[in-house]
């Protein structure tokens, strides 16, 4: 009894040991420290880090992979603030080969810390703005807001919905534009705005799927925070249901750039040719409702239509940014959430 | 008709076969009179003794049948805080987290006794007890032989109808047992109490009891008319 | 100390320093050095430090903590005590079966329990009208859910040991059955039942991914901050001033009430006696609460594993093997069951080993033994969130960085004081004069531990694996900052998946605890009928 007790105990660790094994191994193409660097034969993998939101179509990828040879492992940690954050904690044994996804809200904080090896390169940009629901202002005898400012008194306030910028990258954005709009005065607008009544949530899909009235979704909320790429998205029998304020708008912009302490540098600088190549530049519009930041790429013909861009989004300068991001965050929140 | 009866009192542990512990026994005992219930260990006695008080059941899961009355008011029924009838355990069963003068307060304070009539009581008790100026100490730095007598003052301070003694003297040593033997016999003649004792030492119950009630497998043997 | 044992100390004692103190030690330095994360330093800054105490976050970290904490040892003492009288000082047909069902939640992991209370009382789940997602009640219910199971076993172990005599002497001094409760009962439950707050309060003012999960972006406590301050923030040298107050903290309240210390139950639960018919509705109205507070958010897990877009299927448990879309996890979930057993299969082989040493060398009573105990309890008094911080700090830069092998590391660091508690009785129990016999007949110092120890602690050394694989499979604190996302755990994985919009992320998610949960009460069950657990309940009162 005993000793068959025992066998099984040691097989049973035997087995473990070697499930333990395999995982090590299985987990070593990831674990890029130091250990690949002096390996005679050229690696045949690249890993890309990236956000959550990450999505290419399978033959991009795949044709990638033919072209270079290098199979492509994707990635990703968390959101785009949480992502520049690993990259900042990790970057001796760094996460991966290559990063793309890195917004200007938060790209200077990884440069300095020295993330990157070399520069970065732009590959997509987005406005984030609010939109709001065409027929509940056509029923209303409100008129949309002009401005943001609007957004703080005490009609528009409760009938809008925005996202936290402690969690949210289109929620840090928006928080910016409002320091460009009203470098002296945004503090007040957020004072007002929680005063009278605006909702926050954690996350822009809650905002945008759960709280947005229009036709699509059916929440109780009529105004927004999201991108000025949303509307064609919402376009129902071939009418807009939705539309985006374009004066109320930050430009964000997405790097992809090469990690230093990379395993597998001159796959990760593949990585950045392909990202800025046409193909994949046509494709980011519809794949990830961004646009290609490469000239002369078209974007899809509805885009034209009903995903106009701001003409002077807001910004702020990456220095400011950098300096100041926690300071407003933390302001922010004892303003609105307290 | 005042005092105890007992009638037909049997008490049954539960179990494959159950255990007849106590099997049908009938008992008088007067107002003011001492009982001694002797007999061999196992002989039922001191189940005889829980049945009457009431805490059988509390014990071991017994089951009793029978009726036990007082002064003709049948208390089978009655919850045992509600008899008055006082218990004193083997091996005292002091509260270990309270002092030896409220060890022997406790149940005034149940019956919510005023504070000054408690201490004066206490006091007077510590005092038939011979344990005076003891009233402070922990019960655990007391000997065992200080322990009973403080358990016994626990027990006739609510001034119990009648008070059941579970071999109280058969944790201590022999010598100390002869002369607490003949003081328990002044004090509860002192108190008038009426009472039962159970032992199993002949000359203990001797020198407790005015009379001896011998059980043997459950059943009263001799003594009991 | 002999230099041979001496020897064999080093290796618990090296590990321990290696993946505990030096990690933390690195945190503090280079946090309150105010190097942060770039390197160079510009040496010790008071006035910052204190800013950072006396910011507005801070203190409400702190404030969080000590209320969300409280109220939790509250609600756990309010449904654990009634239920410990009925099922432990009563005999009922049920009792016992209730009372195995009830130390589940104990063994389970946190992020399991997060997940159950996200199914039960999110936007979608059936309690989901009460209002309290992401609020401080959520929170409060979920400790509450595994803390009941710790008052059951301390108080209701202690219930069981009492005397019925005891009380039946009050009763025949006129006490009615609530002078009786009050008066001697409690008194004589008073101990434990101080030394189950203590721990509770413990459990709830350390735990993590309870309070991430279920406090989302509004409610932080000292451990989540420390997190959120470095992830965030990269506010290191916040992270490690926190880590500080989280340590005096947790300090005071082991030295106020001794808690830990004084958890050891005295007696397996043997009492009780015979529930009257008439008792039935005190035992019902006694259990149910602390029953439902169990039942509630369990079947509410399940039934949100198995509901997809249209209806129930397995779906979610057959899409754990799948490649997920988009880029919520890099590989499918069934790669991090994998991954968690291969870790939580080496953490218990090294936690049971290195343990091996510590009781032996604890069976010879020297004082560097004890010593040496003191040393490997260490990390169940340190956050698991800094030892997982400093580990990722200390070693990224080395060899070992972004290494699989952290995983398993500091998981047996929280197992391993466990496995020493649960091995430290039958070791204290080999009689000298057994050795010294078998000494006497030429067996050197190996073969007398070989043929004297070892049999006696077999038995336990079966029942302490199987609690250090346990722990390591629910270990979520320090795994989530050195597993790395291509290569995560089970608990990395419902983490990342809970926090994904989608049904589909979401469902998986859900079906990933069920996995976690069943595997966590197998290896305990298993464990409990192949050995005698008692000595270990007996021992052990602490929890991962």
């Amino acid at each position: 009894m005993r000793t068959t007790r025992t066998v099984a105990a040691l097989g049973a660790a035997a087995i473990a040991i070697t499930l333990a094994a395999c995982t090590a191994a299985d987990a070593e193409p990831g674990s890029t420290a130091s250990a690949t660097s002096g390996a005679p034969e050229a690696p045949s993998e690249v890993t890309l880090v990236t956000h959550d939101s990450f999505y290419l179509p399978e033959d991009l990828i795949a044709s990638f992979e033919a072209e270079t040879g290098f199979a492509l492992s994707v990635v990703a940690p968390g959101d785009a603030g949480a992502l520049v954050n690993q990259l900042v904690l990790t970057q001796d044994a760094p996460l991966g080969d290559v990063v793309y996804g890195v917004d200007n809200t938060f790209a200077s904080r990884a440069v300095e810390a020295g993330v990157f090896e070399g520069n970065l390169a732009e590959v997509d940009y987005s406005d984030v703005c609010l939109n709001y629901d065409l027929a509940f202002f056509a029923d209303s005898s409100l008129e949309p807001p002009a401005t943001i400012a609007d957004i703080a008194t005490p009609e528009y306030a409760p009938l809008t919905s925005v996202t936290n910028p402690a969690t949210s990258s289109p929620g840090l954005a928006f928080l910016l534009a409002t320091v460009a709009a009203m470098p002296d005065d945004w503090e007040g607008f957020w004072a007002d705005a929680a005063g009278n009544g605006i909702r926050v949530t954690a996350s822009w899909s809650d905002t945008y799927y759960t709280d947005f009235s229009a036709p699509n979704y059916g929440g109780d909320y009529p105004i927004v925070l999201s991108y000025a790429s949303s509307p064609p998205f919402e376009v129902v029998d071939g009418e807009p249901t939705t539309a985006a304020l374009l004066d109320t708008c930050f430009r964000q912009v997405e790097y992809a750039g090469v990690l230093a302490n990379a395993a597998n540098p001159s796959g990760a600088e593949a990585v950045v040719d392909w990202l800025l190549s046409d193909e994949v530049q046509a494709a980011l519009p519809e794949s990830m409702y961004v646009y290609p930041a490469v000239d002369g790429v078209d974007v899809p013909a509805d885009w034209a239509a009903y995903a106009p861009l701001a003409e002077s989004p807001f910004s702020v300068d990456p220095a400011e940014i950098d300096a100041n991001r926690e300071a407003w965050i933390e302001t922010w929140t004892d303003l609105v959430i307290g | 008709m005042s005092d105890l009866d007992v009638a037909g009192l049997s008490v049954v542990y539960p179990g494959s076969p159950p255990v007849t512990a106590v099997d049908d026994v009938s008992l008088h005992v007067a107002r003011g009179e001492i009982v001694a219930l002797t007999g061999p260990s196992g002989c039922g006695k001191s189940s005889l003794l829980a049945g009457i008080v009431g805490v059988a059941a509390e014990q071991g899961s017994a089951r009793v049948t029978g009726t036990v009355t007082w002064d003709g008011e049948d208390v089978t029924a009655m919850p045992v805080h509600r008899r008055g009838f006082g218990l004193v355990f083997q091996d005292g069963q002091l509260f270990e987290h309270l002092d030896v003068a409220a060890n022997i307060g406790f149940g005034l304070r149940m019956a919510r006794v005023p504070r000054d009539e408690r201490e004066a009581r206490v006091a007077a008790l510590l005092e038939t007890v011979a344990l005076q100026g003891y009233g402070a100490r922990r019960v655990d730095e007391l000997s065992g032989g200080q322990r009973q007598r403080v358990a016994l003052a626990r027990s006739l301070a609510p001034g119990p109808r009648l008070l059941a003694l579970d071999e109280p003297l058969s944790s201590l040593d022999a010598e100390l047992r002869a002369s607490l033997a003949v003081e328990i016999r002044r004090i509860l003649t002192e108190a008038g109490a009426t009472a039962i004792v159970v032992t199993h030492d002949l000359a203990e119950a001797e020198a407790m009891a005015d009379r001896l009630v011998r059980m043997d497998a459950g059943r009263l043997v001799a003594g009991e008319a | 100390m002999r230099p041979a044992r001496l020897l064999l100390a080093l290796a618990p004692a090296a590990f321990v320093a290696a993946f505990a103190l030096y990690p933390v030690g690195v945190v503090l330095v280079r946090g309150l050095g105010g190097d942060g994360l770039g390197g160079e330093g510009s040496g010790l800054d008071l006035a910052g430090t204190l800013a950072v105490l006396t910011e507005p976050r801070t203190l409400r970290a702190m404030w969080t903590t000590v209320y969300l904490s409280l109220a939790g040892t509250a609600v756990s003492l309010l449904l654990g005590l009634p239920a410990a009288w009925a099922l432990y000082r009563l005999r009922w047909p049920g009792a016992r079966t209730l009372r195995s069902v009830l130390s589940v939640p104990f063994v389970l992991p946190t992020i399991v329990v997060a997940a159950a209370f996200t199914a039960l009382l999110g936007s979608s789940g059936p309690m989901g009208w009460l209002g309290w997602d992401q609020s401080p009640a959520a929170i409060v219910a979920a400790l509450a859910f595994y803390n009941v199971s710790v008052v059951l076993r301390v108080v209701g172990t202690a219930w069981a040991g009492i005397d019925p005599r005891r009380e039946a002497a009050a009763a025949t001094l006129g006490a009615s059955n609530w002078q009786v409760l009050r008066n001697v009962t409690l008194p004589a439950l008073l101990p434990a039942i101080r030394s189950a707050a203590a721990v509770t309060f413990l459990f709830c003012a350390t735990s993590y991914g309870v309070v991430l999960v279920l406090g989302g972006s509004r409610i932080a406590t000292i451990e989540t901050e420390i997190a959120l301050q470095l992830t965030l923030f990269l506010d290191l040298r916040a992270a490690a001033v926190l880590a500080i107050v989280q340590l005096v903290f947790v300090g005071a309240v082991i030295a106020l009430t001794g808690a830990g210390r004084t958890v050891g139950l005295s007696a397996a639960a043997t009492g009780g006696r015979r529930a009257r018919a008439a008792q039935t509705p005190a035992i019902l109205a006694a259990t149910l609460p602390a029953v439902a507070l169990f039942a509630v958010p369990a079947i509410a897990l399940v039934e949100r594993s198995l509901r997809t877009a249209d209806g129930h299927s397995l779906a979610n448990f057959a899409g754990l093997l799948a490649q997920p879309e988009r880029a919520a996890l890099a590989v499918p979930v069934g790669q991090a069951i994998l991954n968690s057993l291969a870790a939580g299969a080496v953490a218990a082989a090294l936690a049971v080993g290195l343990g091996l040493l510590v009781v032996t060398l604890l069976a010879h009573q020297s004082r560097g033994a004890r010593a040496l105990d003191g040393i490997v309890a260490l990390p169940l008094g340190v956050s698991a969130v800094v030892i997982g911080i400093g580990v990722l700090l200390a070693y990224s830069a080395t060899a070992l960085g972004g290494s699989w092998w952290l995983v398993p590391a500091v998981q047996t660091l929280v197992a391993l004081p466990l496995a020493v508690r649960a091995m430290a009785p039958a070791a204290r129990a080999v009689s000298p004069r057994a050795r010294a016999a078998a000494a006497s007949l030429g067996a050197g110092p190996w073969r007398v531990w070989r043929h004297v120890d070892w049999p006696a602690l077999r038995a336990p050394a079966g029942v302490a694996a199987a609690f250090a694989f346990a722990v390591s499979l629910g270990e979520f604190g320090a795994t989530s900052f050195v597993a790395r996302p291509d290569a995560p755990t089970l608990t990395t994985a419902i983490y990342r998946l809970l926090g994904r919009p989608g049904i589909e992320s979401v469902g998986q998610a859900f079906a990933a605890s069920v996995v976690l949960a069943v595997m966590v009460a197998a290896v305990m069950m298993v464990s409990e009928r192949a050995a005698s657990a008692r000595a270990l309940e007996r021992e052990w009162g602490g929890r991962a």
